[in-house]
């Protein structure tokens, strides 16, 4: 119970400290790394809801992209003032109230969460009953259909031509506050009887239902939960990039937020975060890759999307030779950490509680 | 306490079990003894609602099972321990403990269970925070028995705790068994192990191809002549 009392009030002195650093870095950092930053935090938000659905749950969505998409329109289009949406909205103008309506960040980011696990709750209702690569391909499907309805309706979403013109309102404080809340939530799920049946379900789908679990409402309500952080996510990133159009949301999205987890180690939270930095920070850093390399004595021309290639050898090598991740399901936590530097042997046996 | 009447099942056109009858009584040990197909595991997986019976009826303390859906069977107070184990590999053994009590919200006495399975379980204890994948079969058989119990079932029903398991831990799980049994609970045990099972056993059904063929006290069928032939394999010439 005391180091419990310990664990929480050195949380809370973590989370100052980290934002602490981030009002100096708002200070110092030009716009291109704080961008990088914003990204690496809004990338952990969607990268801990995707694992909740594949990582805890074991269902094998590839929808997220969907849901990023409704949740960044919702956001986009209720945020942009009016005489921006009449400049946007020159070919069918908007449909009413929605041309006359502006919100605050907030509300407008909740609500834009609220649609995604809406639609996540409807699609899942038929698609949960499937399983494994059935569930990926029909939640995939769900997500391009997302991405048509979006491209179709002019006179809701500007159709093909995207939106423009966004209030740059995400910054540094924004998206590293949701991802800390959205971490502490997910934490606190995972440690719960729900995260408990959630891993049963991963485990073992017969003997969980044998306990007694109700493996419908729990998947649907890990979908829900992580569908709804995906479009809070999605809304985060539209007002940090001030533009997006239904392309944004191919499949190519999802992929990335998987390649996350899947490197960080599926069921594992700090993983999440760990890969979620390494990877949108190394996304930039290879971007010399793209350019041409002058070495001296020759020069290699420079290949746009060299680093994609990369990435993915990167890919393969993780899958070669991590064959959970970096981190497994495994987490680091403030327990392991006091036990490290106390060098005391490890209570429980070494293992996370 | 359960009652089975004329119980048909059909996979496609087979009939799996071809109405049988048999009624377990409160704070006994019944079991269920038969060779592979005999639908031993096909009797189970009716009761608890996995597969629908094509006729016949099932009845707990009174109530017809058959509208009760799979996931309330807990609540009612019937836990299955499933064939070939099926703990959680990726969980501890305090969380796959924790995962039996999970439609129950009274803590204090699901931490008295943890305790009291513990000590029916000691190896348990010693292993509480090591991943259930990592322990050893009969280790694992303890623990699927351990779970079932945290949610201190009125009836629990075991499908071959004996598959896979040497001898001495065949023997050692049985004991337990029966002392579970003593505890109060009710157990319908189906079996391979004829012998076994024969021995803790107080009324006994053997099952052949669909059909129940005998009955009686287990310690009678023990002695039967057509037992011993059929399944304790020992020549009574």
């Amino acid at each position: 119970m005391k180091r419990k009392k310990y664990n929480i009030i050195f949380s809370v002195i973590l989370i100052i400290l980290l934002f602490v650093i981030l009002y100096f870095a708002k200070l110092y950092l030009d716009d291109y790394k704080s961008r990088i930053l914003n990204l690496c935090a809004i990338y952990t938000i969607l990268g801990l809801s995707l694992n909740l659905i594949n990582g805890f749950t074991g269902l094998f969505s590839l929808g997220h992209a969907g849901f990023m998409a409704i949740g960044a329109y919702t956001t986009a289009l209720l945020t942009m003032p009016i005489p921006i949406k009449e400049q946007n909205f020159f070919m069918a103008p908007l449909i009413s109230p929605l041309d006359k309506i502006v919100w605050p960040f907030l509300p407008s980011l909740i609500l834009g969460g609220i649609l995604a696990a809406f639609v996540a709750f409807l699609i899942g209702a038929p698609v949960l009953r499937l399983k494994g690569d059935y569930l990926a391909i029909a939640t995939l499907g769900f997500s391009e259909i997302i991405r048509v309805i979006f491209t179709n309706t002019q006179r809701l979403t500007n159709g093909a031509l995207g939106l423009k013109g966004i209030p740059n309102t995400t910054n540094l404080f924004w998206s590293f506050g949701i991802a800390v809340i959205t971490l502490i939530v997910m934490i606190l799920l995972i440690n719960s009887s729900y995260g408990r049946a959630f891993k049963a379900i991963r485990e073992d789908e017969i003997a969980a239902e044998n306990m007694g679990i109700n493996l419908f409402k729990h998947k649907i309500l890990a979908f829900t939960i992580g569908a709804f952080f995906a479009g809070i996510g999605g809304g985060l990133l539209g007002n940090l990039i001030g533009a997006i159009d239904p392309l944004m949301f191919r499949f190519f999205l999802t992929y990335n937020i998987l390649l996350i987890i899947v490197l960080g180690g599926m069921g594992s939270i700090t993983g999440t975060v760990i890969s979620a930095f390494i990877i949108t920070i190394s996304m930039e850093a290879l971007r010399f890759l793209d350019e041409s390399i002058n070495l001296g004595f020759f020069t290699i021309r420079g290949i746009p999307g060299l680093r994609m290639v990369v990435f993915s050898v990167l890919l393969m090598m993780v899958i070669l030779f991590f064959r959970n991740g970096l981190m497994g399901n495994k987490e680091i936590t403030l327990d392991i950490l006091a036990n490290k530097l106390s060098k005391k042997p490890l209570t429980k046996g070494g293992v996370k509680r | 306490m359960l009652n089975v009447e004329n119980l048909v099942v059909c996979y496609g056109g087979i009939e799996a079990l071809k109405g049988i009858d048999f009624n377990v009584e409160e704070g006994k040990i019944v079991t269920l003894i038969g060779a592979n197909g005999a639908g031993k595991s096909t009797t189970l997986k009716s009761i608890v609602g996995l597969v629908k019976p094509k006729n016949g009826k099932i009845s707990y303390l009174n109530k017809n099972l058959l509208n009760v859906e799979t996931k309330n069977m807990v609540k009612e107070g019937i836990v299955l321990v499933p064939e070939g184990r099926r703990v959680f590999p990726d969980l501890t053994v305090l969380e796959n403990l924790k995962i039996g009590a999970f439609v129950r919200k009274d803590e204090n006495k699901i931490k008295e269970d943890l305790e009291w399975v513990y000590s029916l379980f000691p190896r348990l204890k010693e292993r509480t925070w090591q991943l259930a994948g990592t322990l050893s079969g009969g280790e694992q058989q303890m623990l699927a028995v351990g779970r079932a119990l945290m949610a201190r079932p009125k009836l629990m029903m075991m499908d071959e705790p004996s598959l896979g398991l040497a001898p001495l831990i065949v023997k050692e799980i049985f004991e337990i068994i029966k002392e579970i049994n003593k505890q109060g609970v009710t157990i319908l045990l189906i079996e391979q192990n004829a012998n076994a099972a024969l021995h803790i056993a107080d009324y006994a059904y053997v099952l052949e191809t669909g059909k129940i063929t005998m009955q009686g006290k287990g310690k009678e069928l023990l002695e039967d002549e057509n037992v011993k032939k059929a399944y304790l394999g020992q020549n009574t010439k």
